[in-house]
């Protein structure tokens, strides 16, 4: 008698060998691309910032449009820290970074998450913004719109420096990203990662089951302000600049789009989105930025009519329907 | 002191118009369908560009010009939505969104590839051109004309909805959808003509707002936020709603620009986060 | 009345000039097998929404085991004993039959905090879910995503649910609306394998479940009770006969 298995396998907890396909594409890149190892860091750090985002959309069904929030307050504490405090030390800024993240994020979710549907929208939309005024006002710690200046982060462990290739920055993200995956494959293949799954699916039902939504949908909120600020920080680090669009609604609506494009609930459908979406951008707005524009909406488009639930889903549907033809 | 006060709440009432006149609609439609509508600020834009390709390229007068843009951003409008739109009703909000933000992308790079990213002018006749006396003080001719058309429409509004059949069955349905389909009232058909009479109202704000909003490509997004804070602080479907927001959305962000322009659109924002947590449903909830 | 599990007093609502709910009280004591009947819109639904705390009450007391629970949140009414059904489905669509089961189960054993444990590695979880989908006769479907199953099995992982609750007073919403009469058997006798120390609210339309699973029952009529009685009394009462006789009719031309 077979033990029967908990979930479907395409949401079990058991590592597949397909899982290893974007460890191993990302560890190669770093020999196939020496030249797009910036790139490469950038994709890694949005890679994350989608992760964290799928945590409450994928999987709780939260539809923010001011995830950038998190992000840029991630960004600015790890700037601000190197740039004003001069704690340069990279990995406890990170740390810092991100529960700052954690603490603006608990704040915010605790009184927007009363809301849904449009009115959650708008709040996410308008915090958002709110906070991207207020750093353009403060110049004397942001910089305001010439962007934060004299970020200079220390050689990792004392040892690694930051070069201008971009290969410790490479590596570094690639560490945190692979660090925080881990986390939050735990954190969703759960008992609360399940509970976040039937808030998505069916609210109401949650609260017949006596499930304390709200505070679910906080805890949510808070871990993944915790990683978007984490990748917030690593940009910062990284790229030793912040800029003002850190915060802006364009990046919350960019990273929604890249998760769409990859697939939501999954966490690995950051791992298609964000280099779809950037390798997309990087070569047609080389051409010109109306093609990219009108390139990126038709596939949004196209996304959302054709493949709802992103290339995953698309792959999960035609794996299936190969292996019923061979049945 | 006075002076600045006067104007602040005249510049103030202008724009106010032209955001009540654009969002209405989409508050309609959203309260009608509860279709998140994020390509509404396209269909202003349109109405812009529309309007002065008209009166520009093909010497059509001004004030034909507008109603022109708004037959053309209607039929637009309904092309898309009995293509599109039709296919996510009842669907998550969030595939609404997206898709509608793809259509609001591919809107801008076809406006800017038409019409360049540079602002566009509308060009405004003699008469409208100058200050006009009102008695105690002058006022810009244009946004005089402005008020007033505004003033024109919302009487207008008015009218069909409370005093016609169909202004009726509109109230009804936003009111409770299930009632309103069990004594025989067409939601889909309903919808599709409130979606257009609302892309209409959307394409005329855009045409006569271009003086204060200004035409670039990006319009779409940028003025999509205002629009949408006039809905949701508003209430979904209430057009008393719609036009309070407006009010205060519109004299809020023209006083802070006016006293206070290094926080550019900080208080509005902060304003509205204020006016969401004191009534999450809008002013005037369903 | 202080050994009712469940007792409402004189709750009343209304929606806007609609009154549902007219000053209703009902009791049950432990083992009680009650069945609410009533036309359609009379408000049985929204006494269950009352009840479980998703509509406020205007007026009234929910004591619940003898605390007063009228202001409690909807799931610290659950963590008391307290579960429902719903009249529509209301379920996990996109997860496994098992997986809604098991939702119920891991939630009543406050296990949904766990941040870092997987979910499927809790054994004792599974089989206590297993369990109940056998006594629903569900364990075959337990693989399948709950929106591929018809409609009335569907039903049948709504039960499963509740029961994963183990509540103390369970409220039913039309549960056999919707499972063909050839199935609905499996339904009543999950319901009649139920423990004697917990008591059932029924609503429910077919005359022949009523009959069969209440030793009570409670006719509403325009949010208002009409009568209160055991099967025999409420069969013979000429007023509930008025009532249903109408009601049947349109009960025939307008059921889907
Ligand atoms: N949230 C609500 N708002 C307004 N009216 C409601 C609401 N819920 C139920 N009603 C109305 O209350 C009445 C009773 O409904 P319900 O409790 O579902 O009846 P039943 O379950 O007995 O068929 C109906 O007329 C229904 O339209
Ligand atoms: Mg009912």
């Amino acid at each position: 008698m077979e033990q029967p298995a908990y979930q479907n396998p395409l949401r079990t907890g058991a590592i597949r060998p397909a899982e290893l396909l974007p460890w191993l594409a990302a560890g190669s890149g770093f020999f196939l691309f020496p030249d797009y190892l910036q790139l490469g860091a950038q994709i890694l750090i949005m890679v994350l910032f989608a992760m964290s985002l799928d945590m409450i959309l994928g999987y709780a069904g939260i539809v923010s449009l001011g995830h950038a929030a998190l992000f840029g307050t991630g960004a600015y504490t790890a700037g601000i820290l190197s740039a004003h405090v001069g704690w340069s030390e990279p990995l406890s800024g990170l740390v810092i970074a991100g529960l700052v993240a954690g603490v603006v994020g608990f704040v915010c979710g605790a009184v927007i998450l009363y809301t849904r549907g449009l009115t959650l929208l708008m709040l996410t939309l308008a915090v958002t913004i709110l906070l991207q005024e207020l750093a353009n006002e403060q110049e004397h710690w942001t910089g305001g719109d010439d962007g934060l200046q004299g970020v200079v982060m220390e050689p990792l462990f004392g040892v690694f420096e930051f070069d201008l290739y971009g290969q410790t920055a490479y590596l570094y993200a690639l560490a945190v990203l692979f660090v925080m995956f881990l986390a939050a494959r735990a954190i969703v293949n759960s008992s609360f990662g399940q509970s976040l799954r039937g808030i998505r699916e069916n609210e109401r039902r949650m609260h017949a089951i006596g499930c304390p939504v709200y505070r679910q949908m906080l805890r949510a909120y808070t871990i993944a302000a915790v990683m978007a600020g984490v990748a917030g920080a690593l940009l910062a680090q990284t790229t030793e600049f912040v800029a003002l669009d850190v915060l802006s609604f364009e990046r919350s609506g960019d990273v929604m789009i890249m998760l769409i494009l990859g697939g939501t609930g999954r966490l690995y459908g950051a791992f298609i989105g964000a280099p779809l979406y950037m390798i997309l951008q990087d070569q047609l707005a080389k051409l010109s930025p109306e093609y990219w524009l009108f390139g990126i909406g038709a596939l949004l488009v196209a996304t959302i009519l054709y493949a709802p639930e992103g290339m995953l889903g698309l792959t999960e549907r035609l794996r299936a329907w190969a292996t019923r033809e061979d049945s | 002191m006075i002076n600045s006060l006067v104007s602040i709440a005249f510049d103030g009432l202008a724009f106010a118009m032209v955001l009540f006149i654009i969002s209405v609609g989409l508050s309609v439609t959203m309260g009608l369908m509860g279709f998140v509508n994020l390509a509404h600020g396209m269909f202003a834009m349109l109405g812009g560009y529309i309007a002065v390709s008209f009166i520009r390229e093909f010497g059509v007068p001004f004030l034909l010009g507008a109603p022109l843009g708004c037959v053309a951003v209607a039929l637009i409008s309904v092309v898309l939505e009995r293509t599109l739109y039709r296919r996510l009703y009842g669907g998550d909000e969030l595939q609404q969104v997206l898709l509608t933000i793809g259509l609001v992308f591919m809107g801008i790079a076809v406006c800017t590839f038409l019409w360049g990213p540079l602002n566009v002018q509308l060009d405004v006749p003699s008469y409208l051109k100058g200050q006009v006396d009102l008695g105690f003080r002058r006022f810009p001719t244009y946004r005089t004309f402005i008020i007033l058309v505004s003033f024109a429409v919302i009487i207008g509004l008015w009218y069909g909805f409370e005093r016609t059949l169909l202004g009726a069955k509109v109230r009804a349905a936003v009111d409770n959808q299930r009632m309103a389909e069990t004594v025989g009232i067409n939601i889909r058909r309903l919808f599709t003509l409130t979606f257009a009479l609302g892309s209409a109202l959307a394409a005329l704000g855009g045409a006569l707002g271009t003086e204060i909003l200004g035409l670039t490509p990006t319009y779409a997004l940028e003025y999509l936020v205002y629009f949408l804070i006039v809905v949701a602080v508003g209430g979904l479907g209430s057009l008393r709603g719609a036009f309070a927001a407006s009010l205060i959305l519109g004299v809020v962000d023209t006083a802070g620009k006016y006293y206070l322009p290094a926080f550019g659109a900080f208080f509005i924002f902060a304003v509205t986060i204020i006016l969401l947590l004191w009534r999450p449903q809008g002013f005037y909830a369903r | 009345m202080s050994d009712a599990l469940l007792e409402v007093r004189d709750l009343s609502k209304s929606f806007g000039a609609l009154v549902v709910a007219d000053a209703v009280s009902l009791s049950l004591r432990p083992g009680a097998r009650h069945a609410l009947i009533g036309p359609n819109g009379a408000g049985k639904t929204t006494l269950v929404n009352l009840i479980t705390g998703t509509v406020e009450p205007s007026a009234g007391v929910i004591l619940l085991d003898g605390h007063d629970i009228t202001h409690w949140p909807q799931a610290r009414r659950v963590k008391r004993g307290l579960a429902r059904t719903f009249q529509i489905n209301t379920l996990f669509r996109g997860l496994s039959v098992l997986e809604n089961v098991c939702m119920a189960v891991s939630e009543r054993r406050s296990l949904s905090a766990r941040l870092w444990r997987r979910a499927d590695a809790r054994g004792d979880v599974i089989a206590e879910a297993m369990a109940l989908l056998e006594s629903v006769k569900l364990d075959e479907d337990a693989q399948r995503q709950v929106r591929e199953l018809p409609y009335g099995r569907q039903r049948l992982v709504e039960l499963a649910i509740a029961l994963g609750l183990h509540p103390k007073v369970l409220l039913l919403d039309e549960p056999a609306a919707g499972v063909p009469s050839t199935e609905s058997h499996v339904l009543l006798e999950a319901v009649e394998a139920l423990s004697e120390s917990i008591a059932v609210l029924m609503i429910e339309h077919d005359m022949d479940i009523v009959f069969r699973f209440a030793q009570r029952i409670t006719v509403l009529v325009s949010g208002a009770i009409l009568t209160e009685g055991t099967p025999a009394e409420v069969g013979a009462d000429p007023r509930v006969r008025e009532v249903y006789l109408g009601e049947n009719a349109e009960l025939r031309g307008g059921s889907r």
